[in-house]
């Protein structure tokens, strides 16, 4: 009994508390990173004041954020308006629950090691067995990419609402960019991650990471193309610059938050970074082997493995994270009809191209 | 309802400005819209009216000069030169050789500083915010140069009847030299990060054409019309202020979009660091201010005097009763005449463009208002 609840219960909400938590931090600390960057990019400082080189910015942003008032416009849809934030938020958090920081076994030793102060040395055993509990993930599912799929598009839902909720005329336009920017992107997105699954053969993203180890080769050296292509639909997805429509601060003001303030405001600014890191995580995950070390299977190359895989795969994210950033201090804003032309006229059918080829040359081989 | 939309859907009106980002000031643009494309557009101004003519007719001749700083509040250099002119001519001032070089090269910095802020404004409305500050650094040089001779940094009072209020500090000349050697390299800087950039390229071709002729009727001057394929210049077409003396290029365009409005300026403000540098080089000694009665007061009549600013022809009608006071003084200022074909511009772009076009006109609400 005491088993079951630690394998089904216990420690499952201990690393979901955990990974929440993590992800919050490096959500706050990646809008100081942004800052700082874009500022040495920009030949300025970026934030001194708070704390040595302005460390403690995103904590006196948050504490700002939560004592400013909270203003609801009049005519807004209180509910919607009210729910549309944290429906941005929510999802961008749930695909981290099927995303593989490290190896099935991580937690393996340490685990064991800490429960055998509490437990009888057999049941210590069938605790740490369970995948659920040693992996170093929070949950492996079969279906991870589909599961990603869906949930990251639920997040788009709270921009379309929230500008919809709020009544008013800027926002709308931003909602309604977003919608044909969704729609646009996903499908291309879609079909850059199915010839990765082909090259795969699983769904699962742990699977997925594992069979990179067996082949001994990152999946971005067989499907250069669909990693540019996914990176790129991506950085639609998350609406940063240059597809940062449905925001456009000086075409729309603001877009689709121009009417939420205060905390309100905060979450949603949490929910596009959080996608960003989402995004960054399964690009990692799909296309540049996860946890792994480089070259995972040459043996003189060991000593690497001294690094642990969670850092590995921390620090790949933050590469993309730094990509992300600098794109961003660099180029100007697509406009929206153009921006549709490239999702549907170049990125779809190379997209739709290179699974085909890629179907051709697993058939031939196979 | 005068033209269908799409679908049959409703117009979508919205108010751009008077509190809005992109519209460099308080103008108000109220645009009709069928999903995001620009139906029609009305330009509502005078926020910012302050009467500055009015005001002008109760003030003496020299007292005006400080309010025509704050018009164009970005090129009160060039206001101040076109005033000063003016009158100088009603007076039949002679001014000494080294102020007038010194006023031509103040002017030409003026418009670098003008053309920085304009690269700057426009290419962060299209989203790309480094080139922003990039030209800020370098609009800083040149403010630290107004701050060193006319001691002020924005609303400069540059210069006076007659000549000018004291002559270049020491060091000047160096640092002023300094800037334009490094200066060129700078614009290649932000051309690099905007000229050939696919996005960039995008957003500005074929965005806002206007033709020659088009350009003409809507009596644009300046960019605009030097973009349509125009090679007017009123340094060149009716030189003013000793410009005959220096040799410079006057760029246009060929398509009349934002494209190659973008080109234009940035090749203005080589020719800009051309002109300041063989001023540097022949810089002539002797007084800076000309024999000024000590009230100046012309004679009965009235002149219009008109340079090129940075935006386009900057004329001041000034009429004198032989008092003390102008009896009328008119500002022609160019981005009141070039927003005109904002209306014409937007037609059948989409909201990003309208931006875009707003940007490329380079408006000045603080003039345009008066």
């Amino acid at each position: 009994m005491m088993e079951t609840i630690l394998i089904y219960a216990v420690i499952p909400f201990i690393k979901i508390a955990v990974v929440v938590l993590v992800v919050l931090l490096a959500v706050a600390y990646l809008s100081w990173l942004e800052r700082k960057l874009i500022g040495r990019i920009q030949v300025r400082l970026g934030p001194m004041r708070v704390g040595w080189h302005g460390l403690l910015q995103p904590i006196a942003d948050g504490l700002k954020f939560v004592i400013k008032e909270d203003i609801i416009p009049a005519g807004a849809d209180r509910l919607v308006f009210a729910l549309a934030p944290i429906v941005s938020l929510i999802p961008a958090l749930v695909v981290f629950s099927v995303i593989p920081f490290g190896p099935p076994n991580m937690l393996e030793g340490g685990l064991r090691w800490l429960l055998l102060f509490f437990l009888e040395p057999p049941s210590v055993n069938r605790v740490v067995e369970s995948a659920l509990v040693s992996g170093g993930f929070v949950t492996n599912v079969n279906i991870a990419v589909l599961f990603v799929m869906a949930v990251s598009s639920v997040g788009i839902l709270g921009i379309i609402l929230g500008g919809w909720a709020s009544n008013s005329k800027y926002p709308l336009l931003g909602a309604l960019r977003s919608t044909a920017q969704m729609i646009s992107y996903e499908v291309a997105l879609g079909f850059t991650i199915l010839s990765v699954i082909l090259v795969a053969q699983t769904m699962s993203l742990v699977d997925i990471v594992v069979k990179q180890q067996e082949t001994g080769v990152w999946y971005v050296f067989l499907q250069p193309v669909a990693f540019v292509l996914f990176f790129v639909c991506g950085m639609a997805e998350t609406n940063r610059l240059p597809f940062d429509l449905p925001e456009a601060e000086s075409e729309l003001v603001g877009g689709y938050h121009t009417e939420y303030s205060g905390f309100r405001f905060a979450i949603y600014f949490l929910a596009e970074y959080a996608a960003m890191i989402t995004i960054s995580s399964i690009a990692v995950t799909l296309f540049w082997g996860g946890w792994l070390r480089p070259f995972p299977n040459v043996q003189w190359l060991g000593v690497l493995d001294l690094v642990p895989p969670v850092i590995w795969f921390m620090a790949k994210v933050f590469v993309f994270l730094y990509i992300f950033i600098w794109v961003r201090g660099t180029l100007p804003r697509f406009r929206f009809d153009q921006l549709m032309r490239y999702g549907w006229k170049v990125f779809l059918p190379l997209a739709i191209a290179n699974l085909i080829v890629t179907a051709g040359v697993m058939l031939k081989f196979s | 309802m005068d033209e269908p939309t799409i679908l049959d859907a409703q117009e979508l009106e919205i108010n751009m400005g008077p509190q809005h980002p992109a519209t460099h000031g308080v103008l108000r643009v109220k645009l009709k819209l069928d999903g995001e494309r620009v139906l029609d557009a009305d330009c509502v101004i005078g926020y910012l009216h302050r009467g500055v003519e009015k005001i002008s007719e109760n003030r003496t001749y020299t007292k005006c000069l400080p309010y025509y700083d704050r018009t164009d509040y970005l090129a009160a250099v060039s206001n101040a030169l076109g005033y000063v002119l003016g009158v100088e001519k009603l007076m039949e001032i002679e001014v000494p050789e080294r102020a007038v070089a010194i006023r031509i090269m103040m002017t030409e910095f003026n418009r670098i500083a003008s053309h920085l802020v304009w690269l700057g404004t426009h290419a962060m409305d299209l989203g790309a915010l480094t080139v922003f500050l990039y030209c800020f650094r370098e609009r800083e040089e040149i403010l630290k140069l107004f701050e060193a001779l006319f001691g002020a940094r924005l609303t400069t009072h540059a210069f006076r009847i007659g000549g000018l209020w004291m002559d270049l500090p020491p060091g000047f000349e160096e640092a002023a030299r300094k800037f334009i050697d490094d200066f060129p390299a700078k614009v290649d800087e932000y051309e690099q990060l905007l000229t050939n950039n696919r996005i960039w390229i995008d957003r500005t071709k074929g965005i806002g054409i206007i033709s020659a002729e088009e350009a003409i009727e809507f009596g644009l001057t300046g960019p605009p019309l030097r973009g349509s394929g125009i090679p007017y210049d009123l340094r060149r077409a009716r030189p003013y202020g000793g410009y005959e003396q220096y040799e410079f290029d006057i760029p246009v365009g060929e398509n009349g979009d934002t494209y190659d409005r973008y080109l234009i300026r940035m090749e203005e403000m080589r020719q800009s660091c051309r002109i300041i540098r063989q001023v540097l080089d022949r810089l002539p000694g002797g007084p800076i201010r000309g024999k000024v009665p000590r009230v100046i007061k012309p004679p009965v009549g009235e002149y219009y005097s008109a340079i090129e600013g940075p935006r386009g022809e900057l004329g001041y009608y000034i009429v004198s009763e032989g008092s003390a006071i102008p009896f009328r003084v008119r500002i022609r200022p160019p981005t009141f005449i070039n927003l005109q074909a904002l209306k014409r511009l937007v037609k059948g772009h989409l909201v990003a463009d309208v931006i875009a076009i707003i940007g490329t006109l380079d408006v000045v609400l603080g003039e345009i208002d008066r």
